[in-house]
C-alpha cells in the first residue's frame, strides 16, 4: 500500500486526497487477497494486479464507486476461472466511476465482467477469451455491461463466448471501439439501448458481426440512436453455437450488421467482406408479443456509404439457391425484411422481402430488389456516445 | 419454527441460570451486547468502516461458542426459509434497548437503527452439530452492513470472513460438496435493492403470528400487521402446491428477481405478491440466461416441467447455468419435486 501524501500529486491525479494504491500479486490466496482488496477499497483507490496468472475459484465483485483496477497487460495479468465453482460471473461490478483496464479473464462459467447498474464505467484493454473456441458450453458474455449510463468500451478482445462478446443491454449513453470481437455468436450486441457509438472495431469470425436489437418484455425498452460506422466487419461465418432459445440462436451465420426493431441507426463507412448472409441486415422483430410498450419495427434505419466486398454469396435462408441464382449468383449487400422505414444512400444495392405483417414469418415474402429513398435530413448525432469525460481515465 | 423457539425459550431459561450464576461466582458485570460494534462506531484500527474482526465482539452470546444467546436475542424462524445446502439456521434479531419496530403491511419488518439479525448456519445433528459460519445485517447509521463470520475447526471462535471461503460438507442429503461462505459482496448481491442492503427473511407474511404478536404486546413492534396472505410453512404437507412453489419462489429467488434487484434485467419477477404469469415465468423467453437456457425456449411451460428453464437451472449444480448463482453448492430435491408438481399441473 502506497499511500500518496503529497497533495499536489494527489491533486494532480484528480483523485480523492488519501487514494491509495493496492498492489495484489498472484500466487497462494489470491483469491481471498484479491477479494478483500475489493471489498475494502475506497473510492478513487487504485488495485494493482500484478502479472502473472491468478487461479480462482469464485466470481471476484467490486461494489466500491470510483475504484481503479488496473492489471499489467492483458497478456500479462490473466484471471483465470477455468476451475471456478460457484457466480454466475468472473467479475460483477455494481459501483459507480469505475475503470477496468489491462488484464485478461479466462474461461469464466457464466459471463466475463458484468456491470450492473455502474454508471460511468470504463472498459480498456480488457480481454475475456474461452480458450476452446466457439462452444455451447462457454460463459454468454463477454463484456456485459447492464442498465447503466454512461459506457465506454475501448480496446478490448473477446472470443467464444455463447452468446455475445460485447454485450451493452438497457443501457445509455455507449461507445464501443477498436475493439476485436472474434467467434463468438454475436461479436458486438447493443441490446435496448440508447446513445450508443460502435466505431473503429473489427468483427470476424463471429456468426453475426455486430447487432443493434430492441426486444420486448424487459425493464428498459425503446431502443434507438445509435450509429455504426467505421468498423471491419470480415469472415463472420462461424455456424450458431448459441443455446437454442436465446435470442441470438436465430442469427443467421453470414450476418455482417443486423438491425432489429430500434428507431434511428445509422450504419456507415463500414468495411464488409466475407459475410456469406446478409452484409446489412434490417428486421422487425420476428416473433409475436403482447407488450404494449414495444415498437417491433426498424424506425428511421439509415444506410450511409459503406465498403461492401464479396458477401450474400452462401445466405443460411430458406429458398438460398433460388435467391443466389435470382439475383446473379450473390444476394446483394443490404436486406430488409421491408417492414418499418428504411433509408440508403442513392446506388446502395440491396434486396426487400416486401413482407406486410410483423410476427407472422417469411412466408409472404416476395422479394424484389431494395427500392428506399434517401433520408431526408443529415443524422443527429447530438448526444450518441460516451459521455467526454469518461476518455480522460484511459492512456 | 416450533424448534427453534422451543429452544429459545429453553435458552432463555438455562441462560438465567447461567447469568445468575457467573455473576455470583465472579462479581462480574452482566455480559453487555455491543451496541458500538452494531453501530460501526468508535472501532480501533479503521475509522471509516468499521468491521470487527471477531463475532464475540458485538457480545450477542454469552459464551465464545455462540451456543448461549443474550437473553435479550428473539429468537425466530421462518414460514418458508432460504435453502442452504440443507444447513440449520438459527435465527436471532437483537433489537437495541427501547427500540420500536414498524410493521409495514405483510413485508419487510422495519428495523431501527441498532438492530442487528443474527443467522447461523450449521450442519450434524445434536452433539454432532457444527456451526460453520454466522451472518449479520447490522442496521448502521447510513444504512445495512451484511457480514460474514466463520467459524473455526475448533468451533471457538467466529471469525470476519471478507473474502469468504470454501470447505468441504457432506449435507444432509448426503452429498459431499464444496461448501461456499460468501464474502461480504456476495451477501449485499442478494441484500440489496435499488443499491440499498436490505434484510430478506423477516416479512410480517413470513414469520409467525405468534411470533409478531408477541412482539407487539411487549411493545417492540408498533401494531401487529395484518397479514392476509401468510407465505406457506414449508413442511406443511397440507399446503398447496402453488402457494409453495410461490413461497419458495419468493424467497429463494425474488431478492434478485424483481423490479430493482440483482436480476432486475431479465424481466423476471419472482415475488409473492407479483400476479402476471408472464412476469413470473410463464411461457417468457429467457434475456440473458446463455446457455443456462439449455435450448429451452421459456422459463415456465405449463404441464411441462422438463421444458421449462426454471427447473433446469434449479436442478443444475454448474456455474453459469445454476440458480440462485449464490448460496448454494447442491440441489434442493424436496425443492424440486414442489417446482415440478406445481407446473406440471398449471393449465396446459
Amino acid at each position: 500500500m502506497i499511500r500518496l501524501t503529497i497533495a499536489a500529486l494527489a491533486l494532480a491525479s484528480a483523485a480523492p486526497l488519501l487514494a491509495e494504491t493496492h498492489r495484489i500479486t498472484p500466487g497462494e490466496g489470491a483469491q481471498e487477497r484479491l477479494q478483500e482488496a475489493l471489498i475494502l477499497a475506497q473510492p478513487g483507490d487504485e488495485i494493482v494486479l500484478e502479472a502473472g496468472r491468478y487461479v480462482l475459484t469464485d466470481g471476484l465483485s467490486l461494489d466500491v464507486d470510483g475504484v481503479i483496477l488496473r492489471g499489467e497487460g492483458m497478456d500479462g495479468t490473466v484471471l483465470d476461472f477455468t476451475t471456478q465453482e460457484g457466480s454466475g460471473e468472473g467479475l460483477l461490478v455494481t459501483s459507480d466511476n469505475v475503470t477496468l483496464r489491462d488484464f485478461a479473464l479466462e474461461n469464466p462459467k457464466g459471463d466475463g465482467i458484468k456491470s450492473k447498474g455502474a454508471d460511468n464505467i470504463v472498459y480498456y484493454r480488457i480481454r475475456v477469451t474461452w480458450t476452446n473456441g466457439p462452444d455451447a458450453g462457454n460463459g454468454a458474455y463477454g463484456i456485459y455491461p447492464v442498465e447503466s449510463t454512461g459506457v465506454l468500451v475501448d480496446g478490448v478482445k473477446v472470443t467464444g463466448a455463447s452468446d455475445a462478446g460485447i454485450y451493452v443491454g438497457q443501457s445509455n449513453r455507449i461507445t464501443v471501439r477498436n475493439s476485436i470481437a472474434e467467434a463468438n455468436v454475436a461479436g458486438i450486441e447493443i441490446e435496448n439501448s440508447r446513445n450508443a457509438l460502435v466505431e473503429h472495431n473489427i468483427a470476424t469470425r463471429n456468426t453475426g458481426g455486430i447487432l443493434v436489437f430492441d426486444l420486448p418484455g424487459l425493464p428498459v425498452m425503446g431502443g434507438g440512436n445509435v450509429i455504426v460506422a467505421n468498423n471491419l466487419v470480415v469472415a463472420n461465418d462461424t455456424p450458431n453455437f448459441a443455446p437454442p432459445g436465446n435470442i441470438v440462436a436465430g442469427v443467421r451465420r453470414g450476418t455482417g450488421i443486423m438491425v432489429m426493431a430500434n428507431e434511428k441507426v445509422l450504419i456507415e463507412d463500414n468495411i464488409l467482406q466475407h459475410n456469406p448472409t446478409a452484409p446489412i441486415m434490417v428486421i422487425a422483430y420476428t416473433l409475436p408479443f403482447d407488450d404494449d410498450r414495444y415498437n417491433p419495427m426498424p424506425r428511421g434505419v439509415v444506410v450511409g456509404t459503406n465498403n461492401y466486398g464479396v458477401g450474400g454469396d452462401d445466405p443460411q435462408l430458406d429458398g438460398a439457391e433460388m435467391l443466389v441464382a435470382a439475383f446473379g449468383g450473390a444476394l446483394p449487400p443490404v436486406m430488409w425484411d421491408g417492414l418499418g422505414s428504411l433509408y440508403a444512400t442513392a446506388g446502395t444495392a440491396g434486396w426487400s422481402l416486401n413482407l406486410t405483417e410483423q410476427g407472422k414469418g417469411l412466408a409472404a415474402a416476395q422479394p424484389s430488389p431494395l427500392n428506399v429513398p434517401e433520408a431526408e435530413t443529415a443524422f443527429d448525432r447530438s448526444g450518441i456516445g460516451a459521455p467526454p469525460e469518461l476518455d480522460d481515465r484511459i492512456g | 419454527m416450533i424448534r427453534s423457539l422451543a429452544i429459545a425459550g429453553l435458552a432463555a431459561g438455562a441462560l438465567a441460570l447461567t447469568v445468575s450464576v457467573a455473576r455470583e461466582a465472579s462479581a462480574l458485570p452482566p455480559p453487555m451486547v455491543n451496541d458500538a460494534a452494531i453501530l460501526g462506531v468508535d472501532q480501533p484500527g479503521s475509522a471509516d468502516r468499521p468491521l470487527p474482526r471477531t463475532l464475540a465482539e458485538y457480545g450477542f452470546f454469552l459464551d465464545g461458542a455462540g451456543r448461549e444467546p443474550d437473553s435479550r436475542l428473539i429468537a425466530y424462524d421462518l414460514n418458508t426459509p432460504l435453502w442452504s445446502d440443507g444447513a440449520d439456521k438459527l435465527r436471532y434479531i437483537y433489537l437495541p434497548e427501547g427500540a420500536l419496530v414498524m410493521a409495514d403491511g405483510d413485508g419487510l419488518l422495519q428495523f431501527p437503527v441498532g438492530t442487528a439479525i443474527i443467522k447461523t448456519f450449521a450442519f450434524g445433528e445434536g452433539e454432532d452439530q457444527r456451526y460453520i459460519e454466522t451472518r449479520l445485517l447490522l442496521h448502521r447509521a447510513d444504512g445495512w452492513v451484511a457480514l460474514p463470520y466463520r467459524w473455526n475447526a475448533e468451533q471457538t471462535e467466529a471469525t470476519l470472513a471478507l473474502a469468504g471461503a470454501r470447505l468441504p460438507i457432506t449435507t444432509p442429503a448426503g452429498e459431499d460438496i464444496s461448501y461456499r461462505i460468501p464474502n461480504m459482496n456476495q451477501c449485499k448481491a442478494c441484500h440489496s435493492l435499488d443499491d440499498a442492503v436490505i434484510p430478506i427473511g423477516p416479512k410480517a407474511r413470513n414469520l409467525s403470528p405468534d411470533l409478531l404478536q408477541r412482539l407487539a404486546d411487549e411493545g417492540r413492534l408498533d401494531l401487529t400487521p395484518a397479514v392476509d396472505h401468510p407465505l406457506p410453512r414449508w413442511n406443511d404437507k397440507s399446503a398447496d402446491t402453488a402457494a409453495l412453489a410461490r413461497g419458495y419462489l419468493d424467497v429463494n429467488c425474488a431478492h434478485c428477481h424483481q423490479p430493482g434487484g440483482g436480476a432486475s434485467n431479465s424481466g423476471l419477477d419472482l415475488r409473492w405478491e407479483q400476479e402476471d404469469a408472464f412476469a413470473i415465468g410463464v411461457r417468457k423467453p429467457p434475456v440473458a440466461a446463455g446457455r443456462g437456457a439449455a435450448g429451452l425456449l421459456v422459463s415456465i411451460e405449463p404441464g411441462k416441467p422438463d421444458a421449462s428453464i426454471l427447473v433446469h437451472r434449479m436442478n443444475s449444480n454448474e456455474p453459469g447455468v445454476a440458480m440462485p448463482e449464490l448460496g448454494r453448492s447442491s440441489v434442493d430435491h424436496k425443492a424440486m419435486v414442489i417446482m415440478r408438481d406445481w407446473i406440471e399441473g398449471m393449465d396446459q
